[in-house]
């Protein structure tokens, strides 16, 4: 059975003079259980609007304008408050972007775990929840005596450690990442990678990465989805995506990632910005910035098509064929 | 004088004092220290990018700040164009024999202070925390000649930070001095942090993380612009970085820093192609390749630099290198020369 399915999700925000502008438009993807998904792009391209709606933890501005969220057999869109409450963190656990940053500076960490797990009533006594707490500081590689700390006392790396620990905390079914190792230091990030990696495959955890840095996603996602403009791109295997590549945006955003083992290929940029949200081009999203855009390209939105076999691309080069 | 590099680190040490309680002063305890640079040599040739790399806590930060004299080092010297930054940027008396040459002596400290930072400037890593918000670009890119005196008559100065901007790719320039910072994209803020930084013909520029907080797709867009401004002025850069990829494909040699120390120094290509220290090759093996296909055997070193207050004996990467002998313990490795520009500091570089 499919663990999570997004079928044409669509969210607007409203602005104070109560334009209605459109940050998602029309995103689908679906994950397997243990599988793992990377939603990649530029800022500003809607990513962490899809986790947020999908969440259902949109800012106040924010609108779910179509669409649906099933997991397993639930439409989340008609979930009670409270019955969503209990699938947030219960069986969609999150690690928002920055959260190493925001751990409560005047209490230990274990502390802040057991109190997680007692809000949540994962154990019924502090003292359970403690042995909890140790297992689960083990399980990220903290050695658990170092839970009597304080996150000052910790390193970046370690916070981020502690913060999946509590994100584990719940046993959830789906782990979603939000830019889980930007600003970490290249050692530290392959540190995290490969614990993210250990725990999804030990866990069974069902893996949702966000993030525009192209050689975590190649490491971790089996599954690729590239988002511009608040529109799906291009969507496909991982292998599809960074060896066969159809979308001018993905190929461009490739190539303007530096490859270390390749240093002699030209690292070319893509010229012009992401598109505004109250200024959306009317034709194709990335029509402005594309090398290969031509005149229909200004004048029709694209399609997503199913190119190859779960090869998706919105594009016009390839929806004539 | 021609061979002379622009910039000279010689024997750098700084150290920070860890701040002590009373009672263990009393007692005689001795003051405790943080290692932050210990001994860095280096040369940088004028026109030259030499990217500094290393994790967080490698003091890779802490050596730019003494190159540009905004701390004083504790031990050794940085010598720009020959004279000492320290004499330069603090009155504080450096090689006598330099000060009479460029008749330095004479001017009073702050204008010292100031004919270094005409000569050599800096870039930081947040462009969102970096510019004045209440302030036009125009008066952010300006505001240098002012301080320096140099802007003469009005048109002048237009003429000159128009030419900051456009330099930068942000032309035609008058489409965007009249606006404030936050009608900039990241990309362009930090296009006009280069532009400030480079009104003033610097023949320095040292850049410390300069794309770090920015996307992938801008960070190819700026580390390119660095280099058109590189091959138009000559200017030399030194790139501070954790990143090697970038590194690679930016700069010309490569050091690599590890717990205050330079621990591999050579042409960048051979640094990344046969890394010959095991920290560097660790470092090599974890950077992202942006290909599943690709995944190289990587060595993940476990836990994370040491606190540079207590440090290890013998080599100071011996607790994490993946083939570290019993000798590592004991014997701090000087530097190897593995071909006449490229060493690296190993007891087993072969």
């Amino acid at each position: 059975m499919t663990m999570l399915e997004v079928k044409n999700l669509s969210v607007s925000y409203l602005t104070d003079e109560q334009v209605q502008l459109n940050a998602v438009e029309d995103v689908s993807f679906r994950l397997e259980p243990g599988h793992s998904l990377g939603i990649v792009g530029e800022s500003g391209c809607g990513k962490t609007t899809v986790i947020l709606a999908l969440m259902r933890l949109l800012p106040e501005a924010g609108r779910i304008v179509d669409g649906q969220v099933i997991l397993q057999d639930r439409d989340l869109f008609r979930l009670s408050e409270a019955e969503m409450r209990k699938v947030r963190w219960g069986e969609i656990a999150m690690v928002f972007q920055g959260a190493m940053n925001s751990l409560n500076p005047v209490r230990t960490v274990e502390c802040q775990i057991v109190e997680a797990l007692l809000k949540h009533k994962q154990v019924g006594t502090k003292r359970q929840a403690r042995k909890r707490t140790a297992e689960l500081l083990g399980m990220v590689g903290i050695a658990p005596e170092r839970g009597k700390q304080y996150p000052h006392q910790y390193s970046g790396g370690m916070r981020q450690r502690a913060i999946i620990a509590m994100a584990l905390s719940c046993n959830p079914k789906v782990l979603i990442a939000d830019e889980p190792t930007t600003a970490l230091d290249v050692m530290i990030q392959a540190q995290i990678t490969q614990l993210l990696k250990k725990l999804q495959q030990e866990l069974n955890l069902t893996l949702i990465l966000v993030t525009h840095d192209l050689g975590v996603v190649a490491e971790l996602s089996d599954d690729v989805l590239v988002m511009y403009g608040g529109k799906v791109a291009e969507y496909a295997t991982s292998d599809a995506i960074y060896n066969a590549a159809k979308h001018p945006y993905t190929r461009r955003l490739l190539k303007a990632f530096p490859d270390i083992d390749n240093l002699d290929a030209d690292l070319v940029h893509i010229p012009g910005v992401p598109p505004r949200l109250d200024d959306l081009p009317i034709g194709c999203r990335f029509s402005p910035r594309c090398h290969l855009c031509r005149d229909d390209c200004k004048r029709s939105q694209p399609r997503l098509v199913e190119f190859e076999e779960s090869h998706y691309i919105a594009c016009h080069m390839f929806s004539r064929k | 004088m021609v061979d002379q590099p622009l910039l000279r680190v010689e024997n750098l040490h700084r150290y920070f004092p860890v701040s002590h309680s009373i009672v263990r002063r009393l007692i005689g305890k001795q003051a405790k220290v943080v290692h932050a640079v210990d001994d860095v040599s280096f040369n940088l040739r004028i026109g030259e990018i030499l990217a500094l790399v290393g994790e967080s806590g490698s003091g890779k930060t802490t050596v730019g700040m003494n190159i540009l004299g905004l701390q004083v080092p504790t031990k050794g010297k940085v010598l720009f164009n020959g004279i000492d930054v320290a004499y330069w940027s603090q009155g504080r008396i450096g090689d006598s024999d330099c000060i009479d040459r460029n008749g330095l002596g004479m001017l009073s400290s702050r204008k010292q202070v100031l004919l270094l930072r005409r000569r050599a400037q800096m870039i930081f890593q947040d462009p969102y925390g970096s510019l004045d918000p209440r302030q036009r670009v125009f008066d952010i890119v300006a505001e240098p000649l002012d301080i320096h005196g140099l802007s003469l008559s009005e048109s002048d100065r237009e003429d000159r930070v128009r030419e900051g901007l456009e330099l930068c790719g942000l032309a035609p320039a008058d489409h965007f001095w009249d606006r404030y910072p936050d009608g900039l994209s990241g990309g362009q803020r930090q296009r006009v942090v280069i532009a400030g930084a480079l009104v003033l013909e610097p023949e320095l520029l040292v850049a410390d993380e300069p794309v770090s907080m920015l996307d992938v797709s801008i960070r190819a867009e700026l580390l390119s612009l660095l280099l058109e401004i590189r091959n138009k002025r000559d200017i030399a850069i030194l790139y501070t970085t954790h990143d090697l990829a970038t590194a690679g494909y930016f700069s010309d040699r490569m050091a690599v820093m590890y717990l205050g120390r330079i621990v591999e120094l050579g042409p960048t290509r051979q640094v990344l192609s046969c890394p010959r220290h095991p920290y560097t090759k660790a470092l090599v093996s974890v950077s992202p390749a942006p290909n599943p296909r690709r995944q190289r055997g990587r060595v993940i070193l476990s836990g994370e630099i040491p606190n540079p207050i207590d440090l290890p004996t013998g080599c100071r990467f011996h607790p994490r290198c993946p083939v570290a002998r019993d000798d590592c313990r004991n014997t701090d490795p000087g530097f190897v020369q593995v071909t006449a520009e490229h060493q690296a500091a190993c007891l087993f570089v072969q």
